[in-house]
């Protein structure tokens, strides 16, 4: 005991001694709190539209002005034919094309329809497909409008209408920070967890300083202890950084309780720091460490639902998302925060984070030699 | 009892260029002795250490410290061995004081405890012991390493090139230290590629390649080089060397800073055979003495 109590001391005196990790600590949770959640935002706004009036008539016009009200849409300009507008799609000037044909008032007024062509750029998907849909049900207001206008009484419509109304459950603005926030938290944690840990091990071997460890009758649980606490408190001290962070800057207060984020926050470090010692055994250089961390950040990250949702991945994708730590604690943490998930609702999550962290602690300390 | 002995120990580490680095070893080394390994860079020393400092496992053959063996007994031979890298491996971003106290802890002992024995060598370090160890001095970083190796009172000493890279005169002061522990009746075992550190030692086994070429008291190894002896000065000391290497009476001949070392095959060749060959060849201006033979010449002997 009164050994590990040294190893600890000697830790913080390294860490505190280094200022680049005292930077990593404070520095990167800001950062990253406070630019990406405004980036990330897969909110489509500002499709740029070309539109081709073949028609220049009071409806076409109408209808432009309708599209161009809305916040969505900001028009690049008119275009005397398609080809015309394919141009300023080719120079990115434009994301859709709207081309009214000529004839088009009238078509509708006597025949009683006409028809709209929306061109999207699809080289951005998202934004194309995003833009094409609003565009659509524009056009779809657009109808209703004039078919109101033209039935004189209004009080009883002939057709049966179905109005739909949405409340978006949780998260009622759609706001995205509120969805990002607590995901980038998770990756914060995730990149304590793994990255200091092994670097830190590995540069004890790379520096030799390890030879004089395991030359001397300590055990290896003291050692890996003494290297999994400093790691595991700097993980909370992160994660409050963070939670204040979003309270501050975002008004993201947790509809849950604290006390189940730290719960499941001191379970996931295990793992993760788990995995951070298990590559540390492999890895001889912080070179190889950081590389191997990076692909495995890259892999959880993307493979979490941070960005992309998991049940919209294809299958086999979702088998591996399911082996992803990451992916279970992104999923609580949101649960916590905007839906105020009690333990009960989140203890399949807590079961299977519990279990991987003793998977990956027992394999790194069975990997773990004091000689080779 | 011994403090040391090896028997038969293999080490090959495998690979393209696959290396035997240890080609069935043997040394026993006895207790309270200053025993030297002596051997250039790549003779296998660090190799040996490892295995015997229970960080590396032999493939063939055994080694005990005082009788514990290094495979079986490794928690215990731990406990009582004080091994010294020949890198320096301290935490460099930790203090003088720092890391003494912190090697000190892991053998769940003090400064204060065993400040008799590291007395010496820790009041030259003291005037900076809040001085980072990455900014020592090698000659200092050397003397807080030893420091560390000591703490705990170690039965047995293992110190792995300690000045390799050190000043002269820190040297000549770091093995005064090794004298006065030596006092102490603590078994010390040095390696150092530096022939003139051998006399220092009590006994020297002579390394090459992974094999012991020889085990004896430095006199010992010196009496034991059978063959006559010459230094040759003069000019143009390449081309005399030449000119020696194709003289029917030369066993060998090596160049020693401004001598050349003849070494001759029997007796019926001498100094006078030798300066007459050269003048024959048109040396003139050349010295030939007989000397005495030293610790390197008795090495290069072997190549």
């Amino acid at each position: 005991m009164r050994v590990l109590l040294f190893l600890l001391v000697k830790e913080f005196q390294q860490i505190f001694r280094n200022p680049a990790i005292i930077r990593i600590i404070f520095i990167m949770p800001a950062v990253q709190l406070l630019v990406l959640p405004l980036a990330a935002d897969y909110e489509v706004k500002n499709v740029y539209i070309t539109v081709v009036d073949n028609d220049h008539s009071s409806y076409s016009h109408a209808l432009v002005n309708k599209l161009v009200a809305s916040d969505y849409f900001v028009l690049t300009g008119y275009a005397d034919s398609y080809a015309q507008a394919m141009l300023d799609i080719e120079q990115d000037r434009s994301d859709l094309i709207i081309e009214i044909p000529g004839q088009f008032e009238r078509t509708l007024v006597r025949e009683d329809k006409a028809t709209v062509s929306i061109a999207a750029n699809a080289v951005n998907g998202a934004k194309g497909g995003i833009g094409a849909s609003y565009a659509a049900s524009l056009i779809q207001d657009f109808n209703t409008d004039i078919r109101t206008d033209w039935l004189q009484l209004p009080r009883y419509n002939p057709y049966p209408v179905i109005a739909i109304t949405g409340s978006n459950w949780y998260n009622l603005h759609m706001r995205y920070d509120l969805f990002m926030v607590p995901g980038i938290l998770v990756i914060l944690l995730t990149m304590v967890g793994s990255f200091l840990a092994s670097i830190n091990i590995v540069y004890e071997k790379e520096v030799g300083t390890i030879e004089q460890i395991n030359v001397s009758p300590i055990r290896k649980y003291q050692f890996i202890l003494g290297k999994l606490i400093p790691f595991w408190i700097i993980g909370f001290v992160v994660l409050t950084i963070g939670l204040v962070i979003s309270r501050v800057a975002y008004g993201i207060i947790p509809e849950g309780s604290f006390g189940l984020i730290y719960l499941f926050a001191a379970v996931y470090l295990l793992a993760f720091l788990g995995i951070g010692l298990l590559l540390s055994t492999y890895a001889d250089t912080q070179q190889q460490a950081m590389f191997i961390s990076f692909f495995l950040m890259m892999i959880f990250i993307l493979m979490g639902g941070l960005y992309t949702s998991i049940d919209s991945m294809p299958e086999w994708a979702q088998v591996i998302a399911h082996l992803n730590p990451v992916t279970y604690f992104i999923e609580v943490m949101r649960m916590v925060v905007m839906k105020g998930s009690t333990f009960a609702d989140i203890r399949s999550q807590f079961f299977i984070i519990s279990g991987m962290a003793v998977f990956f602690n027992v394999w790194a300390v069975l990997n773990y030699r004091k000689r080779n | 009892m011994s403090a040391i002995s090896i028997q038969q120990i293999v080490k090959t580490f495998p690979g393209k260029h696959s290396v035997v680095a240890l080609d069935h070893v043997d040394l026993l080394v006895e207790s309270g002795e200053l025993f030297g390994i002596i051997g250039p860079d790549g003779a296998g020393k660090t190799t040996l250490f490892r295995i015997i400092a229970t960080l590396l496992l032999a493939d063939e053959g055994t080694a005990t410290l005082r009788g514990m063996d290094v495979v079986r007994d490794y928690k215990k031979i731990r406990k009582v061995i004080g091994y010294m890298p020949g890198k320096f491996s301290l935490y460099q971003d930790l203090t003088v004081e720092e890391n003494i106290q912190f090697f000190a802890t892991l053998f769940l002992t003090s400064l204060e405890e065993n400040y008799d024995l590291i007395k010496d060598i820790y009041v030259q370090l003291e005037p900076f012991k809040d001085r980072k160890a990455g900014k020592l001095s090698g000659g200092m970083k050397q003397k807080l390493a030893l420091c560390c190796a000591l703490i705990h009172r170690p039965d047995v000493l293992l110190l792995d090139e300690p000045t390799t890279g050190v000043d002269p005169v820190s040297r000549k002061e770091f093995w005064e230290m090794l004298g006065r522990l030596k006092t102490s009746g603590m078994t010390i075992v040095v390696s150092t590629p530096y022939m003139d550190e051998a006399v220092l030692c009590d006994r020297i086994a002579l390394m090459q390649t992974g094999k012991i070429l020889q085990t004896d008291t430095p006199q010992g190894i010196i009496d034991s080089y059978a063959l006559q002896l010459l230094a040759i000065g003069g000019d143009h000391l390449y081309d005399t060397l030449q000119l020696l290497r194709h003289f029917e009476g030369t066993a060998n001949c090596f160049a020693f800073g401004d001598k050349l070392h003849l070494s001759l095959k029997d007796n019926s060749y001498s100094a006078a055979s030798v300066t007459a060959y050269l003048e024959k060849n048109g040396r003139t201006d050349t010295t030939v003495e007989p000397i005495q033979p030293g610790i390197e010449d008795c090495f290069m002997a072997y190549l």
